[in-house]
């Protein structure tokens, strides 16, 4: 906040710091956010609501984020979200019961030429197969 | 900093390179990065020095051929090696000065010859965290040029006679945007770089900031100039890290050399940036959305009029170009207008950047003049569908853009031909499908991500994407009717006409090509439940009790 001189408008950028030190957003981080920036709380929720980025859960140990933009898609992404929600048990946005592992989505991470790419706690691979992935997620589950 | 200190930095940067014998150059681009060009670069250093050779290993942004990557290519011969690992490092250092190492050359010639390089020149050539490579590379002239030699309407001037149009989609004259802004009233502008890449399955954007994060930098304070502007954001997607940290180094730098802050050049044009993340939301590619984020709100549209560049960011005039338009500008500047108008065709001038991807050989980034066949970008530039399966489309524009079918492979591809065809050419995403994918899935592919990226503000586009959303999952799990298919070609056309911004405006484009080209793949799903392409998981019809 002191790098942006307590600027209002510099809000996302304050969240993202937060976010990138406590791993998610809770209720008093926001709170605190907006009255240190004096920003309406309202503006606040309803600007960490509204990007996809922001989290309000704590995350799992490892996160898996498997990239859905298009030519992921073209190339299988989907069947490795299915995959992925069949061996968690959960669907994209969750985390698994012992908060090992979450399981996200994104829109596009920009590796396109190498699709279809997942991240394993923000390391890119790219061209995936079902098994790797698998593999990936049994060595987490055991940790 | 002044033209004089530039050529003293060539000078001794030409005569650092001149110490070595070979310049070993390392894509640590994403994508080459992902296969561990890293340990490549490091094992490289470690042969070159116990080589005892004279060679200076560079890492470098993206070179392009991605699908062949990790990249070295080693200069002065200019050889390519592709697919390189840590393992190969010494192979190749003991081959300098003798015959290059067969086994990992590559031949691109193709791939290269019919591309021409503006935006991506240095892309590949240069340090992306060292200014000195990039003024060696006649980097900053430009800005120089015009602070010395030329009047702000002069810039104007030479950017209108060059013809450049938007590169982040749209296309609107950017000659005819600088003026306006420029003539807008008031001493306080802001000049602002559109990095909100949103476009899933684009990158173009992303290796331009990480590659040679200097040129867009130099591209937004001529503009700065040029419109009387002062201080400019660079708006970054957060999913891009690493062109983050890049342009931050580079704006450290340009600020370091005296190239951003006050009185550069000792002049009294004064003019700096700050960067802005994004935070996941599509809808602020759009301006006014943007401009919402940059000032720390919920990224929502406005209604336009007002445009932004009379009253944006805070009310004050603002100039939001994309991120390659402003890489354009610094060649523009130095060469010439006429220089650039002389490529392309007619309506369409210059060059552009694409992402190849999809079902195609050489994945990657390539750039080409505008007005080139699409064939020869599929065919010759791209070598081709592989795996034995046939082109079926091409996708243009992402979400808002539409699939030009193979048939149309003889379109030269420019702003105007591919309006015409449905589609539009987007920031510069090209997505080829072969015969394994479905149309129609395609077409809910888009819809789906338009709809979780509505903002919600306006209804066409907020119920309609929903709307649409369920008629096109009814086609793909066998359930639709013709009566739906009717029943969506209407909704397509509301949500196109009423939406408040393009994301809702040109979110209906998806269906309405594949509409239009595909009818009969849609017709096949509604009759005789089925899917061609066997991607659709249809059940066998259900009876229904009356």
């Amino acid at each position: 906040m002191r790098k942006n001189g307590f600027a209002r408008h510099a809000l996302i950028e304050t969240l993202h710091t937060v976010q990138s030190s406590f791993g998610y957003l809770d209720d008093d981080a926001i709170r605190f956010v907006a009255r240190s920036l004096r920003v309406p709380l309202s503006q606040a929720y309803g600007v960490v609501t509204f990007y996809h980025y922001f989290s309000l859960k704590p995350p799992g140990k490892h996160t898996v984020t498997i990239c859905a933009g298009t030519a992921c898609y073209i190339k299988g992404a989907d069947k490795l979200v299915a995959a992925a929600e069949k061996r968690l048990g959960i669907v994209p946005g969750q985390t698994t019961t012992d908060s090992q592992i979450s399981l996200t989505t994104a829109r596009c991470v920009g590796a396109c030429s190498r699709a279809p790419v997942m991240l394993c706690d923000g390391e890119v691979a790219g061209e995936v197969t079902t098994e790797q992935m698998l593999e990936q997620l049994e060595r987490w589950a055991v940790e | 900093m002044t033209i004089e200190e530039l050529e003293q930095i060539v000078e001794s940067v030409r005569a650092e390179n001149a110490k070595f014998d070979y310049e070993v150059n390392v894509c640590m681009d994403l994508a080459c990065a992902s296969q561990g060009s890293e340990k490549l670069r490091d094992a490289l250093v470690k042969a070159a020095e116990a080589s005892g050779k004279k060679v200076m290993v560079r890492r470098t942004g993206c070179m392009g051929p991605c699908s062949a990557g990790p990249l070295v290519r080693v200069d002065p011969e200019e050889i390519l090696y592709s697919h390189v690992n840590a393992d190969h490092a010494g192979a190749i250092v003991s081959s300098l000065g003798g015959e290059p190492v067969p086994s990992l050359q590559c031949d691109l010639n193709e791939h290269f010859d019919k591309q021409v390089r503006v935006v991506l020149e240095n892309a590949g050539h240069i340090d992306p965290e060292k200014i000195d490579d990039y003024i060696s590379c006649d980097g900053y002239k430009a800005l120089m040029l015009a602070l010395m030699e030329m009047t702000p309407n002069g810039v104007i001037h030479r950017i209108t006679e060059s013809g450049l149009r938007g590169r982040g989609g749209g296309g609107y004259p950017t000659g005819l945007k600088w003026s306006t802004v420029a003539k807008a009233g008031g001493n306080l502008k802001y000049v602002v770089c559109n990095g909100d890449e949103g476009d899933p399955g684009a990158f173009m954007d992303r290796s331009v900031m990480e590659g040679d994060p200097h040129r867009v930098i130099e591209g937004m304070a001529i503009a700065a100039y040029a419109v009387g502007a002062s201080k400019g954001f660079i708006y970054v997607r957060a999913e891009y890290p690493v062109a983050v940290a890049r342009l931050t180094t580079a704006l450290r730098e340009a600020r370091r050399r005296g190239l951003l802050g006050s009185n550069i050049g000792g002049t009294t044009f004064g003019f700096d940036v700050e960067i802005r993340l994004g935070a996941g939301a599509f809808v602020c590619g759009e301006e006014t959305a943007l401009l919402a984020s940059i000032e720390g709100r919920r990224g929502t549209p406005k209604p336009r009029p007002p445009y932004p560049a009379v009253s944006g960011l805070w009310g004050k005039p603002t100039l939001i170009n994309n991120v390659e338009t402003y890489a354009n500008i610094a060649p523009i500047v130095r060469n010439g207008g006429k220089w650039f108008a002389n490529m392309g065709s007619e309506r369409s001038k210059g060059t552009k950047v694409f992402a190849l991807t999809g079902k195609i050989a050489n994945t990657g980034l390539i750039e080409v003049p505008l007005g080139i066949k699409l064939w020869e970008i599929i065919d010759v530039i791209g070598g081709g569908v592989p795996g034995g399966h046939k082109l079926k489309a091409v996708q243009t524009g992402g979400p808002s853009g539409g699939c030009i079918p193979a048939e149309m492979l003889g379109l030269g591809v420019s702003y105007d031909a591919l309006m015409a065809a449905g589609s539009i050419m987007g920031s510069g995403g090209m997505i080829v499908m072969d015969d394994t994918s479905c149309m129609v899935n395609v077409a809910r592919f888009f819809v789906e991500f338009c709809m979780t990226e509505s903002c919600g503000k306006c209804i066409p586009c907020r119920a309609g994407t929903a709307q649409m959303y369920t008629l096109l999952s009814r086609f793909c799990d066998g359930t639709g009717t013709m009566d739906d298919l009717e029943l969506l070609e209407d909704l397509c056309l509301t949500v196109k006409e009423a939406s408040l911004c393009g994301l809702g405006q040109t979110a209906p484009n998806p269906v309405l090509s594949t509409l239009k080209y595909f009818r009969n793949e849609y017709i096949e799903h509604i009759v005789n439940k089925r899917c061609p392409a066997g991607v659709c998981n249809i059940q066998a019809p259900v009876e229904v009790l009356a």
